[in-house]
């Protein structure tokens, strides 16, 4: 039997379609109603309510916590301050990437951390062999909930609910009560827009889920399924594990590995030559930054969308675009005299509803992944490959000002 | 000061044709007599916090090609999609179609099994019809009436694409055209409600029931719209249909457009057939190689220009064009959801059109006052409740109501507007609490929009909402006259851009996109014959 999430008593009864998949063995829904476009809309225009809490969840504290996490992090952690959220990841002594996850400062000498796949363990292992001591690492996976509340209106809906939040930065985090219930509050999510996620202790949760959802009625307020946050992450140009990287931890062959350059993350990096930081990976990503060694990059692509049209009409059918969202690997090939000059491949593909456009995330050498360098992707129109011409864009997509601007208590 | 184009009227189709002309590297103006742009398509904060759609209200046939052109996404457009269709019957039946074909097809059920089937086999058949059709909505018409090898060539070609079409898709296509929904719905179907759900997109903003054999074309546009390449599915603009051309306003103006509001032009300069500029109603004149009215076609031939100094047969057809205002607008601010008893305590009958006009009977009856003179006793009533997709549209915990209602003739045969008004907001109450017992509770304020309103305020001749009906004689190769359908005038320089033009009505762009095209073909051929 699959686990259920603290929130899943009253996520049955909103789950009009009755469909469930799993989620790291917990019962979530794809989709609440029939459309997920009008869920992906709720995040656009309204406000939309998902439970995460299949995440790993982890409590990292102590006088150690710090070094520790500087040494086991790809990123720099003293980058993030008290009441600060950093986007992270973790590699191996080779560089390449573990695994990505959210990690909050919460307090002095404490952090929590989400994780898409276990690494208790792991964790466990480096602060030993760090001789880190002044440390303890707790796995609240079970006795934690998380909702993130996304939209334009998801501060309205917190401002309804007395929480103080306004002057939160983009990626702050805080201690704080919600109706009388301890919660942690960060400004964070996974759609690219205006976004809050908000952790509970699990016997808080369906109290939690009552309130919020009250509070957010005058709003619209719509559960989202997983469908319709996995659309919108797209558009955020935001990686999922197991759809556009894999863990090098059960990688077989490098070819399956990559490191945080290939996955276009080398931003993390940009003050590496003035930090003295000994994290696991250096050595290696310090090398391929210097020698340019790394294989590929992960960009951007938007479909050129009068020859994605002309593909479909020219074969008699219209272009499939409504709640078009997959994750099957798309073949790319080099424009130019050499038919299926193959250079890479797409991983997650959306028509995007918004943007009114198909956009993609892709994997490309380095001298195709360029913005605005035009290359081929190969797509099935009535189960033949076609090829239509898209373009390296830059990420995000659609990037909304309300999703990192300063808002004041009015 | 000289421009290379002036644009007379910033509805969308006049903010459509100055951006593509703008974007050409004309030097462009955009001239709106009223205060704001948009025309037909605006949205007014009558109330504080909430969002009136004053005219039209909901979308769908916006070509996507302009969209993509006009980079319309940047400036702000987003469509949220309707999430459902709801046909609220007596007694509590209803029909209530949602986003899912299956959960569809058992809905229907509840009424007829075999209309559940027949559902799906008629909706593909009109896709592929929609699909067919699509490229003649994409493109400037054939003229019939010339005799120019190019135009005769023209004529035989698009004759032959339809000709060579699947038969299936050309039978429909023919009783479309020349025939009534109310024919073709019997044909396929037995329940009441399905059938006047559907027939409402025949009636709409015309001057005819379902039962006419003008309804099919009527119909036929209407599910020529796209949402996401899905034929037939509207939505709701964010802020309405004014935050649509307010979207349209941006794009022009950064193509390199100048859109002036609070400029309403008086006529148009013309000498020696050619086109020369226009004189605005404060007497100024501004001096333009190309004017194109984005008006209707009786304003463009017989109030802008002087109607002498044209043909006789492009007088006499424009004479003859039929406008017909037939609809109202009730919009209601609310201070909570409608309720269908049957299906209490649910938001989401409310979150697509809402169609009142439960049998094809009731749409009859409703027709039959039209024809004696008189606005409908029971009217059939199309209902958005946009806020519940769109909460920006009201304050929160709020609603704002859009009520589409027919008939209300332009012409009454006793009495004026002016004292109808009021009668007609009633009746709208009265049939709405009929289906939504303790409506008349809910309204915090309303607004009543006669034909005679929006004569006055969109300058639409009758009111009639597409700038002439959209019966077969009145479209294609004659719309808005035999020959004179493919942007031009008789005087040269001067086009029309109008929803009186090819393809017609509704917040579709398309005449304004195909005149610019017009235009600039003819600016390419006169440079070739220059040089
Ligand atoms: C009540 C109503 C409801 C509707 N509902 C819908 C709907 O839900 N969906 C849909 O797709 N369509 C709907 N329609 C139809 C659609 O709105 C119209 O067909 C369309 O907006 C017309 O656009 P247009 O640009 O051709 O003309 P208009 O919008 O009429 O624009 C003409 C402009 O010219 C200006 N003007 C007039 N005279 C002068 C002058 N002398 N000088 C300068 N400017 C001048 C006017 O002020 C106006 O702004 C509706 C229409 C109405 C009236």
């Amino acid at each position: 039997m699959p686990q259920t999430t603290p929130f899943h008593d009253r996520l049955i009864a909103l789950n009009q379609t009755g469909i469930w998949k799993h989620w790291s063995g917990y019962l979530v829904a794809p989709r609440y109603q029939y459309s997920e476009t009008d869920e992906y809309y709720a995040i656009r225009n309204a406000v939309a309510l998902l439970d995460t809490s299949p995440l790993f969840k982890y409590v990292i504290q102590g006088e150690d916590a710090q070094p520790f996490l500087e040494k086991v992090l790809a990123r720099d952690i003293n980058e993030c301050q008290i009441n600060e959220a950093q986007y992270t990841c973790w590699c191996n002594e080779e560089g390449f990437v573990l695994q990505d996850g959210v990690i909050l400062h919460v307090d002095k000498n404490e952090y929590w951390l989400t994780a898409a796949e276990p690494t208790l363990k792991y964790f466990r292992k480096q602060a030993e062999a760090g001789a880190f001591s002044k440390l303890e690492i707790e796995d609240i996976s079970e006795a934690y909930g998380i909702l993130a509340l996304q939209g334009p209106h998801a501060l309205d809906v917190l401002q309804a609910l007395d929480v103080e939040v306004a002057n939160m930065p983009y990626f702050g985090v805080t201690r704080t009560h919600l109706k009388g219930m301890p919660v942690v509050l960060s400004r964070t999510g996974f759609t690219g827009d205006l976004g809050y996620e908000i952790w509970t202790a699990a016997g808080d949760a369906l109290s939690l889920w009552d309130s919020v959802m009250a509070a957010g009625q005058n709003y619209n307020i719509t559960p989202m399924g997983t469908t319709a946050l996995k659309m919108a992450r797209v558009e955020a140009g935001l990686l999922l594990l197991d759809v556009d990287f894999s863990s090098a931890r059960f990688a077989w062959v490098d070819a399956q590995r990559e490191t945080p350059c290939e996955l276009g993350w080398s931003w993390m990096f940009r003050r590496l030559a003035k930090d003295e930081r000994n994290f696991i990976g250096r050595n290696a990503i310090e090398t391929q930054l210097k020698n340019k060694t790394q294989r590929w990059t992960t960009v951007g692509l938007e479909i050129d969308w009068h020859d994605y049209e002309r593909v479909h009409l020219e074969a008699g059918i219209m272009p499939p675009k409504h709640g078009v969202y997959c994750e099957s690997t798309m073949s790319i090939y080099r424009r130019g005299d050499v038919e299926w000059d193959y250079v890479g491949y797409a991983t997650s593909f959306l028509y995007s509803s918004l943007l009114r456009r198909p956009i993609a995330i892709a994997k490309l050498p380095l001298d195709l992944a360029k913005s605005g360098t035009q290359v081929d992707l190969e797509i099935p129109v009535i189960k033949k490959p076609k090829n239509v011409l898209a373009r390296v864009a830059r990420v995000p997509f659609f990037n909304p000002a309300r999703k990192t601007s300063r808002f004041v208590n009015d | 000061m000289k421009y290379d184009a002036i644009v007379i009227g910033g509805g969308h189709n006049g903010l459509v044709n100055g951006a593509y002309l703008a974007k050409s590297g004309l030097k462009t103006l955009i001239l709106e007599r009223r205060p704001m742009v948009g025309g037909a398509a605006i949205t007014e904060e009558l109330l504080p916090g909430y969002q009136f759609t004053t005219f039209s209200y909901a979308i769908s046939l916006i070509r996507p090609d302009i969209v993509q052109d006009l980079q319309l996404v940047k400036h702000g457009m987003m469509v949220l999609p309707m999430s459902s269709t709801f046909q609220p019957g007596y007694d509590g039946e209803y029909l209530l179609l949602g986003a899912d074909k299956d959960h569809n097809f058992h809905e229907i059920c509840r009424h007829s099994r075999e209309d559940a089937e027949s559902y799906r086999d008629l909706s593909h058949l009109f896709d592929r019809v929609c699909f067919a059709l699509k490229p003649l909505l994409d493109a400037i018409p054939p003229n019939a009436l010339s005799d120019r090898p190019e135009d005769v060539a023209h004529c035989t070609e698009v004759r032959n694409y339809l000709q060579n079409l699947p038969a299936d898709v050309q039978g429909l296509i023919d009783r479309l055209w020349n025939g009534s929904a109310a024919d073709i719905l019997n044909d396929y179907f037995e329940c009441e409600l399905l059938k006047s759900n559907i027939a409402s997109s025949a009636i709409i903003g015309s001057m005819i029931s379902p039962s006419d054999k003008k309804s099919g074309i009527v119909w036929l546009l209407h599910k020529m719209g796209e949402y996401d390449g899905v034929f037939g599915d509207w939505g709701f603009h964010k802020g309405g249909n004014g935050g649509f051309t307010q979207v349209l306003a941006r794009a022009a103006q950064a193509w390199g457009a100048t859109v002036m509001t609070g400029h309403g032009v008086e006529r148009v300069i013309y000498d020696s057939g050619k086109v020369e500029g226009v004189v605005l109603d404060n007497g100024q004149e501004l001096r333009a190689d190309i004017v194109v009215s984005a008006l209707d076609p009786k304003r463009t031939f017989t109030q802008l220009v002087d109607a002498k100094d044209l043909p006789v047969d492009l007088n006499q057809a424009i004479t003859q064009f039929k406008f017909q205002g037939s609809a109202s607008k009730v919009n209601f601010a609310l201070n909570g959801l409608p309720r269908f008893p049957a299906l209490s305590g649910r938001a989401d009958p409310f979150t697509g059109f809402v169609n009142v006009g439960p049998s094809m009977q009731y749409l009859e009856d409703a027709f039959a006052d039209a024809k004696a003179g008189r606005f409908s006793r029971k009217p059939f009533v199309d209902c958005c409740v946009q806020s519940t997709v769109d909460p920006d549209m009201s304050p929160p915990g709020k609603h704002v109501m859009s009520c589409f209602v027919m008939y209300t003739p332009y012409h009454l045969a006793d009495g004026a507007w002016a004292t109808e008004r009021e009668k007609l907001g009633d009746t709208v109450e009265n049939t709405l609490n009929e289906f939504f017992p303790g409506f008349p509770g809910l309204v915090e304020h309303r607004e009543i929009v006669t034909p005679l309103d929006i004569e006055n305020v969109t300058g639409l001749t009758e009111g009639n909402i597409f700038m002439g009906e959209l019966f077969s004689e009145q479209m294609f190769l004659n719309r808005p006259a035999p020959g004179w359908n493919q942007y031009r005038t008789p005087i040269e320089g001067y086009y029309q851009c109008g929803s009186g033009t090819h393809p017609g009505g509704c917040v579709m762009g398309a005449p304004g996109k195909l005149a610019a095209r017009q235009v600039l073909n003819d600016r390419q051929q006169k440079e070739i014959s220059k040089n």
